[in-house]
């Protein structure tokens, strides 16, 4: 049993990514991916809004009203993806009760809610002057506002428990079960009458112009890029908050001279 | 070049500024508050892990 236990763990030990699962290793990881990413995110934002707002050109059926499509698709769709990657890193913490994949979940929820609110926000803006309604009960609109209600739930739970093992354990099931909502919400628009319009943009093709699928696609990774630096940058905190007792925290504060001139900062206020 | 004869019928939006100029509002505003809300915790914890650990 031992010996056993013994080959696994050495097993394990020689993967990097086990070795990332450790938050201490991951801490200075994610503080380079979200450096990289807010870049990204800038930089794609600068070109898909230039290309959407100043190159694409007017539709002809929506006329300029349609310009909402370059944050409303992209926003929609990292809702519903932010989601499958907090249930899928609650379902890794589950299984192999990772102290990190709980953090990583409850890291990605804040910015999967914001992006489930600016889909709903920009659709209602959007139905008005093209369905005559800012809100509808239909299939794709309501199962939207449920994903938003979900992530609204997760936090709600994960921040109520004292025991906070309970607490992300209760969240990661939130997160599990309301999975089955994502595709629902992407089919519902083929399975239901909806006023909602179909996908645009589906494989195989396309029924929009180029130049406007350019910048939306562009305007997508941007959104993706931003949904990464934002989860970094949470999921860091969330290591400093849970891990401050350990060596390895006192040690980084005591090393990193930035940490410490923030922290005396703050502290001269 | 763009496709726009001016910026005051880019701020127009033929007609759809509200709606549009609304979309794209709403967006800023809540990434600036992510922004600021992010920075702020993290401030938070790293004053924390110091007052825990006096240097003097």
């Amino acid at each position: 049993m031992a010996a056993s236990e013994q080959r696994s763990h050495d097993r394990f030990a020689g993967r990097w990514f086990w070795r990332y699962a450790a938050p201490s290793q991951f801490y200075p990881l994610a503080g380079r991916i979200e450096i990289l990413c807010w870049a990204i995110a800038a930089v794609l934002a600068v070109t898909g809004l230039y290309l959407g707002l100043f190159r694409a050109p007017t539709d002809f059926q929506q006329g300029e009203v349609y310009r909402i499509i370059y944050i409303h698709v992209p926003a929609s769709w990292m809702a519903m993806i932010i989601y499958l990657a907090m249930a899928f890193w609650s379902a890794v913490g589950f299984v192999f009760g990772t102290r990190l994949s709980f953090m990583m979940s409850h890291a990605l929820a804040p910015t999967g809610a914001i992006m489930a609110f600016v889909a709903l926000w920009t659709g209602a803006l959007w139905g008005r002057p093209t369905w005559g309604t800012y809100w509808v009960w239909d299939a794709r609109l309501t199962t939207t506002l449920i994903l938003f209600f979900l992530y609204i739930g997760y936090i709600a739970l994960a921040a109520a428990f004292d025991d906070r093992r309970k607490g992300d354990r209760a969240a990661a099931l939130i997160a599990i079960v309301g999975a089955v909502n994502v595709p629902i919400i992407y089919f519902s628009v083929k399975w239901w009458n909806t006023l909602h319009q179909g996908a645009s943009v589906r494989p195989g093709g396309s029924s929009m112009a180029t130049i406007m699928l350019t910048a939306m696609m562009i305007m997508t990774f941007s959104f993706w890029a931003y949904s990464i630096a934002a989860a970094m940058r949470r999921v860091r905190t969330l290591i400093l908050e849970r891990e401050r007792d350990t060596a390895w925290a006192r040690s980084l504060i005591g090393a990193s001279t930035s940490g410490r001139h923030e922290a005396t900062a703050m502290k001269a206020r | 070049m763009m496709v726009w004869d001016s910026w005051s019928a880019f701020w127009a939006m033929g007609g759809r500024g509200f709606f549009v100029w609304g979309s794209y509002g709403v967006l800023a505003l809540c990434v600036i508050a992510e922004l600021v809300v992010l920075s702020r915790a993290r401030k938070r914890a790293l004053l924390a892990i110091a007052e825990d650990n006096p240097t003097e």
